[in-house]
């Protein structure tokens, strides 16, 4: 209620404040990844915007404003909003399981009408805000006791057990990964985290386990990819001839052997790291991975010099879920890392990614707005 | 570093601040003072505090250090990649991308001594479905089995082949199809979705039977085809392709073949082809022309009949071969298009052999022929003169054993010259028991018997000529001099081809010249056509080679034999036993006297034979012999004849086998009209000048189109030889 009263009482003066104190470097950089995005998928589709170039133009609009829109809402919304945006995310995995489309063997897309939305990008974001808001909350004792670690784990497994059973590994492992980033810098003491390695380290086996035979497969072929060179190893073999066809230049934009004729499979989304070093060779690859530097770089100094404890973590949450997907898509694709499902943020075809990652940028952007905004445990000022 | 101290730095400053409580709850609000109370009750400033923001910054600076640790390792896998391995990578996308497909060479044609064509390359017209298109292949069929005729089991093959191939791929409905039919179907294309008219090549031989057993036949690559020609030649490995199998077409193979040309294709990930890179254009196989007269060869069947015989003709210095029959023969246009199993199964099941080439593998014993080869030994080795008198009483008693002669009561007194010419085989028993088997082995070897004398054609058998340590060897037994004996008039164990009889009696006749048979005139090289030229531009090319044949004159290509060895054989030696065969065939009494040739000047010598199938018993000889017509027909006896002409200059030599023919005078008069025939031949060219008839090009060839029908005709073994059995008996 007092959410609504607030709407209506906020002048609006303020807003035109926050859209010039909006970090506009950031949104460049977004725009540009975006831009490169949909070069590469007009080089997919052999220069047509159909079928990927004016659908991700169009998702990329969507997403700019949803973007502007989360960047100047009052940081206080989402720290309240945390836990909602968390059980929305949780209901919508659920539904996911019981009647989401299967694609490529995964049940990972919930169709709802007008676009197909994948519910794990959005718990991204809903994990993020929930975990930060649990460790603000905490206020000064979190970081030494164990008991402190009992929710954000349980905040983690509701989540990532759904995504497991999708199947989705390489979402979940991100998952862990970046609630333990997160926890590490929130201030968890060294004692707490040897504890913790320790406990991985009997549980994997175990864990082993419980993948599937495709999720062992895949981890197996990554050890030794002639195990199976025309199967799951098949795509890995082709990404690397297509990089190192590319050379020092690459082929040439719309150029690309093993893309244009097929050999590269599903170029646009998991491999368009691929088509675009094929095709721009390692001066465009690099060029790419800078950009993405300028922009983790972006999130450090962002979370760095936010004063609020939660907007810390969120910015810092944000740069970790896009600093992991970047680094598993771009190793998965030079053979570096077991092959998974994971899309290049804002480059790869896909509305979900896209919008989602967009929304983090907003999230980002919001605390750099609101950076000098300190917030009490709870929202309390 | 510095960079991130900085941050710190501003953010300790931004703590001043801190106590103003300036946060604000609203939607897109600005700071509005709403004290909110904490619901954990503490929101104090403490000192720790302060140290944890410390404590953020340094541990976020921790994981930024190390994720540019994890970035740095992509940028060097990038580079690994890209720059130190580049080269093969690049190697290995090219091997993905870029296809070869392989372009057949039109086949070498076969043209005879004239020009005429024997073997040439035919339109094969296919209708070709690809499944893609087709979408519904079954009502594909239906539609199509209106209009031309679909078997059952060319439907069960299509659908078959469809589920093995990718959908892009053509799959052959139906070939052969006459012009009627081509017609029929592209009519209606339109309303057949996937149907396609393709246009093949098929071996042709116009002559069919005639040149069955000299040409052979084409089929595809069987794999023990691939191990015995070396499988380096790409072409082997296509399935479409063809070699020759047999004969001719099997002997010249290498240069008849051509070399593959190659088209460097573009194929995307499931093997579609986008785009052709480059292109090398096959280069065609050598004609071929023989020395065969197909007019003559045509003129030997009707001769024979459908007696199971051989006919060779052969001039006797450039060793050319005019006339080779093998009776019964098959039609090598059956195994083009791949051979039926009930064509098959008639062909090995015929027990005239229609598949074996009974004028270089059949063997048999020679019979009285050998009788020149005796003479010759007895000459050469002094063991008679031309004036030996010998008395025949109608038998000849070695020993314990007696050797009759065909003729019951005896020729009387002999000499060579009529021992010859009424074969008398006393004569001979006793000559070749003088010269002993080693010295008329040696002969029977100069004569080209006991191996194969080489002619330009596969699977030539070498018969025997037997030696005492051949006996000792598979008979655990001695050479006996009654082994000598019945050698001397061509029994014992002696075995030859029709070949090696006339290459023996061109051999005698051409002075002594160790004369080898040829099939080949001359090879004619093919260009490879020029980039971009239609496919009827090679049909032209290939029409331009027939000034090459027509340029060459007869007379110098039959000269161009001349350089044989010379075998030392005496003149006179060879003089005296021509006048026995001369007397043979031209003097009342002689063995052949009524096939003799009574044109001036195209008088022929020759020798009779026959040879024993079965071994008379001593009690069949008591109860007298059974006249040969009152046996079964694979029980009689063979009939030989080997004959040259003209006697003043001979030109020719022939041997003619009839299989169970039972005497040598049924074989003659086969001998007699075709080398009356070839010499008439001869004087009809003498009197055109060597004019030769212009090669009749009427446009049945293929267009050289560098493909070949998909058919496979079935790799056939062939039945052994028959040999016929020989008995140690003499019957003349």
């Amino acid at each position: 209620m007092s959410l609504v009263l607030s709407l209506i009482s906020q002048p609006s003066q303020s807003l035109r404040h926050k859209l010039l104190l909006l970090p506009w470097g950031l949104v460049v950089i977004v725009t540009g990844l975006a831009a490169i995005g949909i070069a590469m998928l007009l080089s997919a589709s052999g220069g047509n915007f159909d079928p990927w170039a004016l659908k991700q133009i169009i998702r990329f609009a969507v997403g700019f404003a949803l973007m502007i829109t989360v960047a100047v809402t009052n940081i206080k919304f989402w720290l309240r909003t945390a836990w909602l945006i968390y059980g929305v995310g949780l209901f919508l995995l659920v539904a996911v399981k019981l009647q989401g489309s299967v694609e490529m063997g995964a049940q990972r897309w919930l169709d709802l009408g007008i676009m197909k939305l994948q519910p794990s990008e959005l718990m991204k974001l809903g994990f993020v805000l929930v975990v930060a808001r649990y460790v603000d909350s905490r206020g000064a004792d979190f970081s030494g006791r164990l008991l402190s670690l009992v929710v954000p784990i349980f905040l983690l497994l509701l989540p990532i057990s759904l995504i497991i059973i999708q199947p989705d590994l390489g979402t979940a492992v991100i998952f862990v990964i970046a609630t333990f980033l997160l926890l590490f810098v929130a201030g968890l003491s060294w004692r707490i985290i040897g504890t913790l390695s320790a406990m991985v380290t009997v549980a994997a086996p175990f864990a082993w386990h419980f993948l599937h035979d495709y999720q062992k497969e895949r981890i197996l072929v990554f050890l030794d990819p002639s195990r199976d060179p025309l199967g799951t190893g098949y795509n890995i073999i082709q990404s690397k001839i297509a990089l190192g066809s590319g050379g020092l230049t690459g082929k040439g934009y719309m150029l690309g052997t093993q893309s244009h004729l097929n050999f590269l499979p599903e170029k646009q989304t998991d491999f368009i790291f691929t088509m675009l070093g094929e095709e721009f060779g390692l001066l465009g690859g690099l060029a790419l991975l800078l950009i993405y530097a300028v922009l983790f770089v972006y999130g450090f100094s962002i979370a760095t010099r936010a004063a609020s404890r939660f907007g810390r973590l969120v910015a810092l949450g944000v740069t970790f879920f896009l600093f992991l997907n970047v680094f598993v898509n771009v190793a998965m694709v030079m053979g570096m890392i077991p092959a998974k499902g994971v899309p290049l943020p804002f480059v790869s075809y896909g509305g979900s990614s896209l919008v989602v990652m967009m929304i983090g940028i907003g999230l980002m952007m919001c605390v750099w707005v609101h950076k000098d905004v300190r917030l009490g445990p709870g929202g309390v000022e | 570093m510095k960079f991130f101290r900085r941050f710190r730095r501003r953010t300790l400053f931004g703590r001043n601040s801190f106590s103003k409580s300036n946060a604000s709850s609203g939607f897109f609000g600005s700071p509005s003072s709403r004290p909110r109370r904490s619901r954990r009750g503490t929101n104090f400033v403490t000192a720790r505090d302060g140290m944890r923001e410390e404590q953020f910054t340094r541990r976020a600076i921790m994981i930024g250090g190390f994720q540019a640790l994890l970035f740095s390792s992509l940028a060097a896998r990038l580079f690994y990649l890209s720059v130190i391995d580049s080269s093969r990578y690049s190697t290995l996308a090219d091997v993905n991308r870029v296809g070869l497909k392989l372009l057949i060479p039109p086949r070498g044609r076969i043209f005879d001594r004239y020009g005429e064509k024997l073997a040439i390359n035919r339109l094969n017209y296919r209708v070709m479905l690809v499944r893609e298109q087709a979408g519904d292949v079954a009502a594909t069929l239906d539609a199509l089995s209106l209009l031309i005729e679909v078997t059952d089991s060319d439907r069960q093959r299509v659908l078959h082949e469809i589920e093995n191939k990718r959908s892009f791929v053509p799959v052959m409905v139906r070939e052969n199809l006459n012009w009627e039919e081509v017609s029929r179907v592209e009519l209606n294309v339109p309303d057949l979705p996937g149907l396609t008219i393709d246009v093949g090549q098929l071996r042709h031989f116009p002559h069919t039977f005639a040149v069955g057993h000299i040409l052979g036949y084409v089929g595809a690559v069987s794999e023990s085809d691939q191990a015995a020609l070396g499988g380096d030649d790409p072409l082997l490995e296509l399935p479409d392709f063809r070699i020759g199998k047999n004969g001719v077409e099997r002997y010249y193979d290498p240069q008849l073949r051509g070399t593959a040309g190659a088209s460097r294709i573009e194929v995307n990930s499931v093997g579609r082809a986008v785009r052709e890179l480059s292109r090398i254009e096959a280069v065609p196989g050598h004609d071929l022309q023989l020395n065969i007269d197909i007019g003559l060869q045509e003129y030997g069947n009707l001769l024979v009949g459908d007696q199971s015989a051989s006919v060779v003709l052969m001039d006797v210095k450039s060793g050319g071969i005019l006339t080779m029959i093998s009776a019964p023969a098959f039609d090598p246009n059956v195994f083009s298009s791949g051979v039926s199993p009930q064509v098959w199964n008639e062909l090995i099941s015929n027990p005239k052999h229609p598949l074996t080439n009974k004028s270089t593998s059949g063997l048999y014993a020679p019979g009285s022929t050998f009788k020149i080869v005796t003479a010759m030994a007895g000459l050469e080795n002094g063991a008679i003169t031309e004036s030996t008198e010998m008395a025949c009483p109608g038998h000849y008693d070695l020993g314990d054993s007696r050797f009759h002669c065909w003729r019951r009561g005896g020729h009387g007194i002999v000499n060579l010259q009529r021992a010859l010419k009424e074969s008398c085989d006393v004569f001979f028993y006793e000559t070749a028991r003088r010269v002993g088997i080693d010295k008329l082995g040696e002969t029977a070897r100069k004569f080209g018997f006991g191996k194969a004398v080489g002619i330009d054609m596969p699977s030539e058998r070498g018969g025997l000529v037997p030696t005492r340590n051949w006996k000792q060897a598979n008979y655990g037994i001695q050479w006996m001099q009654g082994d000598s004996v019945t050698a001397g008039i061509g029994q014992s164990f002696l075995q030859v081809t029709p070949l090696q009889l006339a290459v023996m009696m061109a051999r005698l006749v051409n002075g002594g010249k160790a004369v080898t048979p040829r099939l080949k005139r001359q090879l004619i090289p093919n260009q490879a056509k020029n980039g971009g030229a239609s496919p009827n531009h090679i049909g032209k090319e290939m029409v331009g080679q027939y000034d090459a044949l027509k340029s060459t004159k007869i007379s110098e290509a039959d000269k161009a034999g001349g350089q044989f060895a010379d075998l030392g054989f005496d003149p006179n030696h060879v003089q005296a036993v021509m006048r026995g065969l001369i007397a043979a065939t031209n003097e009342p009494n002689g063995t052949a006297y009524a096939a003799r040739i009574t044109d001036a000047g195209m008088e022929m010598g020759g020798k009779t034979g026959s040879a024993q199938v079965r071994r008379i018993s001593k009690y069949e000889r008591e109860r007298g012999i059974r006249p040969q017509e009152s046996i079964p027909w694979e029980q009689r006896d063979n009939a030989l004849f080997v004959a040259f002409a003209p006697i003043d200059a001979p030109r020719y030599a022939c041997s003619v086998v009839v299989e169970h023919g039972i005497h040598g005078s049924w074989a003659a008069p086969i001998a007699r009209d075709l080398l009356r025939q070839a010499m008439l031949r001869d004087k009809l060219l003498a009197g055109l000048g060597h004019e030769q008839p212009t090669p009749n090009n009427d446009g049945d060839d293929a267009n050289p189109k560098p493909v070949t029908p998909p058919v496979a005709a079935p790799a056939p073994a062939f039945s052994p030889p028959i040999s016929a059995p020989n008995g140690n008996d003499a019957v003349e």
